[in-house]
């Protein structure tokens, strides 16, 4: 680094320990294989030669220590797709809809729902902080149903967020501050980014077994005994449908047991709810496991997406709802999530907000909404058959690969381990997260055949 | 606070070890000792105007551009750009560090379109949540990199500043800024605690337009600020929430900035759309850290947006696509020069009308401040007893540290709001 020396010298305070850094610095970004995934423009090492006029007196800078974050393990696969250049290439990363041409997709409700919005001509004025009024009490009756007793009761304490991360974020400190000796128990595995919300929270999680890799199905038992295993008044969190990354989910069932035993606890289920209508085609069928713990007279917190469900991904817009047992309480709760939201981002954004608002709100939207969302979940039904019959039909192994029909969702849990996601990457350019998940609906029927081709490799000759 | 909350947690512990036996009964509620939260000093504001039936009520609170005729604004340039991008594309999540193009133009306009920063590469920068997230995301950041380092907050400041930085868990210490007798800045003191405070300190400055007092440094003032930030070795984060707002002129607002990176400091700049793009509600803004090279502004850019992941993942596109829209067509960056000139001037023929009221009305005090501080507020001077007059008996709304949002006032209402000021605070 040429500029280094001229660095050392102009600095005036730790010089000594300058060049040190450097050098960790340097050796850092030789040693690492990351920076593959990050694109062309990062590597360029091109010379930044310090101006002399800028040299004089310039303070050592207080970032020279700062280290490169490792890619996003989710995000990061759609960036190092785009810079694949084989024509073969599937982008099966991150759980975005496309179409049978693999092309992003907007809904028809969701245009006419903007088109409306253009001819109104409404103000951009700042949303209260706990976001636009009519989302909220959308989003809520969307969840609970309209004639449901805890909206009645007005018990939800619901307050808009930047889609479902933004909403987990709001919780997550909500229970930092009011809970501080208590944990979050999360399944294993779940969305990778669901640590690192409660990490920098500062909430404590630890987790309970989930996916049973030899059935590849769900570890009841394992659950089970680790809800009962875990210390009085903890916070479950639970996936409302469609669970992610597995695609694997309880049965209704297995649900009431897992509230007889949250229950039993004192615990606080904490749903993330962010496929609600692409698990089943149903907006409320999935959210059954839902209304089935509020029917309970359970509190319980849970966070809502559009991301998915509305294709409304980067306009950011989700919910938090707290379920409490008073209206009182739940007056003073949404104060609390607001007095939380205020440092962080002040008020939510407007557009997506208002965009559901209209669609839910309007009953011919809605129920074109219905429609759409049922084709979209039943694109990926017919895709997951076509997968597994092209994987019966192409392994002779007589490996049961019905896992694939019974996970529901987005997304599928295919047991590929670590080595033989790289190898898919790698050999065959099928970009999907390294535990094995690929997302379904970046999966066109024509692509089928291939991706079986890849997935039998993978698994049968890799280890 | 905390306390309180422990206590009644723990209380709450206590009490459910009693009813721990029932199980299908409606469960213990988690939530009973959830203090109602104070309202926001300046969101509360609009709240309660709201609420207010008067049919004289005026709204001077929040920081929000009104026209002559008290209604919200939405650019022409922004409508435009939404004709040209509506019913478009997709809506697929940017990257996690936001729109690219919005982020270029934003740098050029803190930066310049010519600066040597932006074509070395020097500069890390992502979309942040307007200028609350913009503040939040570098709160977060200085935490995680400098996790001993305090911040030095201007008095007074955005209430909000506050709540950033503490709810990042980074201590803060105050420097002197608003000389109420001279409703002025304590230039003297504020360089003091410049040269007292601790060598290489993190200071929050206000690029133009100052909330809430609207008391700048001059241009020669910030030539010794930033020559003693060199000798002391600072760090200057800048917060610009009105660039283009202060004196009509975006260049112009700049200068404090550019004054600071012709000094060779390498500083940290939130930025927001908000105000000078009306885009209050679209949440639109930038975080930009000045570093030593490419590599080191590409490391510090990848932690940036590992804070980020976990706060929202990657932020909203539809504020950023108006931005970069408007500010990558020529003919519509023009047209949006030419209404931000518009509103400041509006704003600016405000002041000197209430100034004229006042004096007009016999008031014993001076009102030179009014036309003295500049951008979108106007710190009066005012007790919060006389706020409080102003809104119980005149439904007058504004914070009650006496800052009158200008942008609230109108020729419809400046002779009512003259009238209303003079009368809380003739005998003072």
């Amino acid at each position: 680094m040429a500029s280094s020396p001229i660095l050392s010298l102009a600095s005036s305070t730790a010089s000594s320990a300058l060049p040190c850094r450097r050098r960790f610095l340097h050796n850092l970004k030789a040693t690492s294989n990351q920076m593959t995934f990050l694109g062309n423009d990062h590597i360029n090492s091109k010379q930044s030669f310090f101006r002399t006029s800028m040299s004089v007196a310039v303070e050592n800078s207080k970032f020279t220590d700062i280290t490169m974050a490792p890619p996003d393990p989710i995000l990061g696969v759609s960036e190092a797709f785009r810079a694949d250049t084989n024509e073969m290439k599937l982008n099966l990363g991150v759980g975005a809809y496309r179409t049978e041409d693999l092309q992003p997709y907007v809904l028809n409700v969701v245009k006419k729902a903007e088109t409306l919005m253009l001819e109104w001509a409404e103000n951009k004025e700042y949303l209260p902080i706990e976001g636009l009024a009519a989302f909220n009490k959308a989003t809520a009756e969307l969840l609970f149903g309209t004639e449901n007793p805890v909206i009645l009761q007005q018990r939800v304490a619901t307050v808009q967020g930047l889609s479902g991360t933004g909403s987990l974020r709001l919780a997550a400190a909500l229970i930092e501050r009011y809970f501080p000796s208590s944990k979050v128990l999360i399944s294993s595995p779940t969305w990778g980014n669901h640590k690192n919300i409660f990490n920098d929270a500062r909430v404590p999680w630890s987790e309970y077994r989930y996916y049973d890799p030899k059935t590849v199905g769900l570890d009841f038992d394992g659950m089970i005994s680790d809800i009962k295993a875990a210390p009085e008044g903890s916070f479950v969190l639970l996936h409302g449908c469609a669970h992610n990354p597995t695609g694997i989910d309880p049965t209704p069932e297995q649900w009431e047991i897992i509230a007889d035993v949250i229950q039993e606890k004192n615990h606080i289920p904490f749903f993330d709810v962010a496929y609600q209508g692409f698990a089943s085609g149903s907006l409320d069928k999935d959210a059954s496991s839902v209304r089935m713990f509020a029917a309970r007279g359970l509190e319980l917190l849970i966070a809502q997406s559009y991301s998915k469900n509305l294709g409304l991904y980067a306009e950011r817009i989700g919910a938090i709802n707290v379920v409490c047992s008073s209206s009182d309480v739940a007056h003073r709760v949404k104060s609390q999530l607001k007095r939380l939201a205020r440092p962080m981002y002040s008020n939510p954004p407007i557009h997506g907000a208002r965009i559901v608002a209209n669609i839910v709100g309007n009953s011919d939207l809605f129920s074109e909404w219905k429609e759409e969302m049922a084709s979209m979940a039943g694109r990926i039904k017919s895709v997951r058959k076509k997968l597994y019959d092209s994987l019966c039909a192409k392994d002779n192994s007589g490996k049961d690969w019905s896992f694939i029909l019974k996970q529901i969702g987005m997304f599928s849990f295919t047991g590929l381990n670590k080595a033989q996601s790289d190898n898919m990457t790698n050999k065959w350019h099928v970009y999907m997260t390294k535990d094995g998940r690929i997302s379904l609906a970046g999966l066109s029927s024509a692509n089928c055949e291939y991706l079986a081709d890849a997935i039998i490799d993978s698994y049968h000759n890799v280890s | 606070m905390a306390h309180l909350i422990r206590v009644g947690c723990s209380g709450r512990l206590s009490k459910y070890s009693s009813v721990v036996g029932a199980t299908r009964s409606m469960s213990t509620a988690w939530w009973r000792h959830v203090e109602p939260a104070p309202k926001d000093p300046i969101l509360g504001v609009s709240e309660a105007f709201l609420a207010d039936p008067s049919p004289h009520k005026v709204n001077v609170g929040v920081g929000a551009y009104r026209d002559d005729n008290g209604k919200p604004v939405v650019l022409n340039c922004v409508r435009e750009a939404e004709r040209r991008i509506g019913g478009n594309l997709n809506m697929e999540y940017l990257p996690m560090g936001g729109s690219v193009k919005m982020v270029e133009e934003t740098l050029k306009l803190a930066y310049g379109d010519n600066s040597d920063l932006i074509k070395d590469k020097r500069i890390a920068a992502v979309q942040a949540l307007s200028g609350t997230g913009a503040c939040r995301l570098f709160a977060d950041f200085q935490k995680r990199f400098s996790p001993d380092s305090h911040v030095y907050i201007p008095v007074p400041t955005w209430s909000n500043h506050h709540n950033i930085w503490r709810d990042a868990n980074v201590p803060q210490r105050t420097f002197h800024y608003y000389h109420p007798e001279t409703k002025g800045l304590d230039f003297a003191s504020m360089m003091d605690d410049i040269k007292n405070a601790p060598n290489g300190s993190f200071f929050l400055l206000h690029a133009c337009a100052h909330n809430p007092t609207g008391v700048d440094p001059t241009e020669e003032q910030w030539k010794e600020i930033s020559y003693q930030f060199k000798v002391k070795g600072h760090f200057a984060f800048f917060d610009m929430a009105y660039q283009g707002f202060a004196s009509g002129d975006p260049e112009r607002d700049a200068k404090s900035i550019r004054i600071f990176l012709e000094d060779g400091h390498q500083i940290g700049c939130s930025q927001s759309y908000a105000k000078n793009m009306g885009l209050y509600g679209q949440r639109v803004g930038c975080l930009s850290v000045v570093c030593e090279d490419e590599k080191q502004a590409v490391a510090v850019k990848s932690q940036l947006q590992q804070l980020a992941r976990p706060m929202y993942s990657n932020p909203p596109v539809h504020g950023a696509l108006i931005v970069s829209t408007i500010l990558g067509d020529p003919e519509l960056k023009n047209l949006w020069l030419k209404e931000v000139k518009g509103m400041a001037d509006r704003i600016i023929g405000m002041r000197t009308a209430l100034r004229e009221n006042l004096e007009n009305l016999g008031s014993p005090l001076s009102w030179e401040h009014v036309t003295k501080q500049i951008g979108m507020f106007c710190y009066s001077g005012m007790t919060p007893e006389q706020v409080d007059r102003l809104t119980n008996e005149f439904h007058i709304y504004m914070t009650r540290n006496g800052r009158i949002s200008m942008a609230g006032v109108t020729t419809g209402n400046v002779g009512y709001l003259a009238k209303a000021i003079h009368e809380v605070t003739k005998s003072s």
